[in-house]
């Protein structure tokens, strides 16, 4: 499932993020994915947190995507960054909002991470590769399958970590005479799961290319 | 401000708290633009620039209209509105004045608009420095020294990084781990060093 | 060459004109292994039986982790080194006797696949693997790594190191401790397998830097940073820190002479070791005496790791045959 992700993020990231970088070097495919991953890498402490983070930002995608495509006639093509930022956040602004009257348990964990949906690459991404160029059901499929995969990866992760940091997954325990190593709960295992896996991810792609 | 919680501040944006090494914040530029220590440092540069300055930005806008108007939801849409204004009017004027200037960090300043370091430091001082609407007190010099302070170590945790991103360069690592799964590793283990400094009092 | 290009092509090539002085990375590896050796004997005979074991697994599982990277990624297997076997130990001297045994099993995984093969093997690796597995078994299960057995005991009892009795309970003066500087000089107190015999590592410290295995920059500037820093903003003011304590006690000597002077981390030029020795004497005195832990020199030395490459950048030797100021060509 992590290279579904991959493959849908491969496929459509490459062109947009290229407008913000400007030439700088993203050989990577696997780039897309870690682009919109680092700031939710930080709530992936639970599995439990990355199903929300992962539901928020889907929502998100989908009223954005939405609204932009159907408006994409009306936009004026010079100042369409500005105006896709003020309709995102508009989206996330709603999501705070909700979240903070119905969730402020999860609003508490997820913290200042929420706000922070606004930036994330994968969102502005969508919306400018996609979203203003084509058909609202096209928009809304799309976004459904970017979110999708986007709260998988994350869930995967946080999974993981939340198995190895704590010996727990969504909370029920799972081995009985294991002892989690905390430091996957912590900021620098955050850093090695997504290293080693991005790393897996590339082996199986090379051995892919090695045996065509 | 004394000068107790100056060094507090200080050590814990740059060591403990630090924003790409244990908050996540700016990673994607972290990665991205740290193979060589030159425009590693104009980033870092950069960034420290544009969090100090929107931090103060920021703050006065929460404080003076976000507030009185008790329109405080709006904190999102304001926020990236003006850091993204902010960011492309200094760009223009760079470009306009100091081509020298523009060339050396003015072309990191169009990344630095979708960098979540800028926003993260506008949202937190926005949380930490305010209580429910109230203002705490010192509020607006903690604000602007949080925002440097966390500019500065974006750019330390960059410089680091660049230096052995560097070294790497002329060694052959596992062809699966070259580049960004190793790059991952070492701010994984970089992390792990700063977590020397927790529990920090000064 | 504007003339005789026709004649130039009769180079021979030959080996060029240097004397090997007959050392080799097996033969140092060996010889700091060797002499790491007194300290570990001291530590089995302080902590018992349980240190040999946690020292040979460490070893034995740091040698076949090696073993088996090196197999799975069609590399030579080049275990015979000692680099895989000094890691092992040094991870080994820098645990508590009395962990579960998984731990050096598990460190030692860390320390060979995550810190040193995932950069590229022996004389690739930024960080030194012995210290980062013990920052990631400290931070993952403080509770072993943080009980300590008392010495010559081997009912389990477990007792604090000095330095945590001064960071915790506020104990200041080295009496009320219990303990002599003899005490710590000879080792009986608690703490790591390798660390508390100050005596053995010093002889085989001293071996080393007769045999020019290590340089005395970085060990000096290291532990006299650290010794007078203590002293200067010791605890009940200006000038009343214990310059001996804050030397005998903790990691110091053992990280001093033979992790902050590894071959593979440390800086390649002599100003360097001296800038890198001042820096972790300095790091290593914040987080004893501000920070949350009560030691820092493993943090201290993995920080100053993390700056080598820049320290190797901008530290540099003077040009051979220039004055200072002045061009060769200008001549």
């Amino acid at each position: 499932m992590y290279e579904i992700c991959a493959y849908l993020c491969n496929k459509y990231m490459g062109i947009l993020f290229k407008e913000f970088t400007k030439g700088i070097a993203m050989e990577n495919p696997i780039f897309g994915l870690v682009l919109g991953l680092c700031p939710a890498l930080a709530v992936s402490t639970s599995a439990a947190n990355g199903i929300g983070m992962g539901i928020a930002a889907t929502f998100v995608l989908l009223g954005s995507n939405i609204i932009i495509s159907a408006l994409r006639k009306f936009i004026p093509d010079e100042i369409r960054i500005p105006c896709f930022i003020v309709i995102i956040a508009t989206f996330v602004t709603i999501n705070e909002m909700v979240l903070k009257a119905y969730f402020p348990a999860l609003n508490q964990a997820l913290g200042i991470y929420v706000p922070l949906i606004v930036v994330n690459c994968i969102v502005l991404g969508r919306v400018e590769a996609f979203a203003s160029k084509r058909r609202v059901l096209d928009s809304l499929f799309d976004a459904l399958g970017m979110g999708v995969g986007f709260t998988i990866a994350l869930c995967f992760i946080a999974a993981l970590r939340e198995f190895l940091g704590a010996g727990k997954i969504l909370g029920i325990s799972l081995l009985s005479g294991f002892e989690p190593a905390a430091m996957f709960v912590l900021a620098p295992g955050a850093l090695l799961t997504l290293g080693l896996l991005i790393g897996l991810v590339n082996y199986w792609q090379f051995k892919k290319t090695d045996s065509k | 401000m004394d000068i107790g919680k100056f060094m507090s501040i200080m050590i814990s944006m740059v060591f403990i708290n630090n924003f790409i090494l244990s908050k996540f914040l700016g990673l994607c530029s972290f990665i991205g633009v740290s193979k060589e220590t030159k425009p590693a440092v104009s980033m870092g540069l950069a960034v420290t620039f544009v969090t100090t300055m929107s931090s103060i930005i920021t703050w006065l806008i929460y404080r003076w209209l976000l507030i009185p108007f008790n329109v405080t939801y709006l904190r999102t849409i304001c926020f990236i509105l003006v850091i993204a204004s902010f960011v492309q009017f200094i760009e223009m004027v760079v470009r306009k004045t100091s081509p020298a200037l523009y060339k050396a960090f003015g072309i990191y300043l169009p990344l630095i608009t979708v960098n979540c370091a800028v926003l993260g430091v506008a949202v937190l001082n926005s949380e930490v420095f305010f209580d429910n609407g109230r203002v705490l007190p010192a509020s607006f010099w903690m604000s602007a020294l949080q925002g440097f302070f966390a500019g500065i170590g974006y750019l330390v945790a960059m410089l680091l990084m660049s230096g052995i991103r560097e070294r790497l360069e002329f060694i052959e690592v596992p062809r699966a781990l070259k580049d960004v799964p190793l790059a991952f590793i070492i701010a994984s283990l970089m992390s792990l060093a700063f977590m020397g400094f927790n529990g920090l009092k000064f | 060459m504007p003339n005789s290009p026709s004649k130039e092509s009769h180079f021979v090539v030959s080996a060029g004109a240097h004397i090997h002085s007959g050392e080799s990375v097996p033969k140092i590896m060996w010889t700091v292994f060797l002499a790491l050796l007194p300290a570990g004997a001291c530590g089995v005979i302080v902590f018992g039986f349980a240190a040999l074991k946690v020292m040979l697994i460490s070893v034995a599982s740091c040698l076949i982790t090696e073993a088996l990277i090196q197999k799975l990624s069609h590399k030579k297997i080049s275990i015979h080194d000692g680099s895989a076997a000094l890691t092992g130990l040094l991870l080994a001297y820098n645990l508590p006797s009395g962990v579960p045994l998984w731990i050096p099993v598990i460190g030692s995984i860390f320390a060979i696949a995550v810190c040193k093969q995932a950069f590229g093997g022996l004389g690739a690796n930024i960080f030194n693997p012995a210290l980062a597995a013990r920052a990631f078994l400290l931070v993952s299960w403080p509770k072993y790594m943080t009980s300590w057995p008392k010495p010559f005991n081997v009912d389990g009892v477990t007792s604090a190191t000095p330095l945590m009795m001064m960071k915790e309970a506020h104990v200041f003066n080295i009496s009320q401790m219990g303990v002599s500087y003899m005490d710590l000089f000879m080792g009986v107190r608690g703490g790591c397998i390798g660390e508390v015999c100050i005596f053995a590592l010093i002889i085989g410290a001293i071996y080393l830097l007769w045999k020019r295995y290590i340089w005395y920059q970085t060990p000096l500037a290291f532990i006299f940073t650290t010794g007078i820093l203590s002293w200067l903003f010791g605890a009940q003011g200006f000038m009343t820190g214990d310059f001996l304590f804050s030397i005998l006690s903790g990691g110091l000597i053992l990280g001093a002479f033979f992790m902050a002077t590894d071959y593979v981390t440390a800086p390649l030029t002599k100003r360097g070791r001296l800038v890198f020795g001042v820096a972790c004497g300095g790091l290593t005195f914040i987080i004893r005496k501000f920070g949350g832990y009560p030691e820092g020199v493993s943090y201290a030395i993995l920080m100053m790791n993390a700056a080598v490459p820049l320290i190797d950048r901008y530290v540099r030797p003077r040009r051979y045959g220039t004055q200072i100021g002045t061009d060769a060509r200008a001549k």
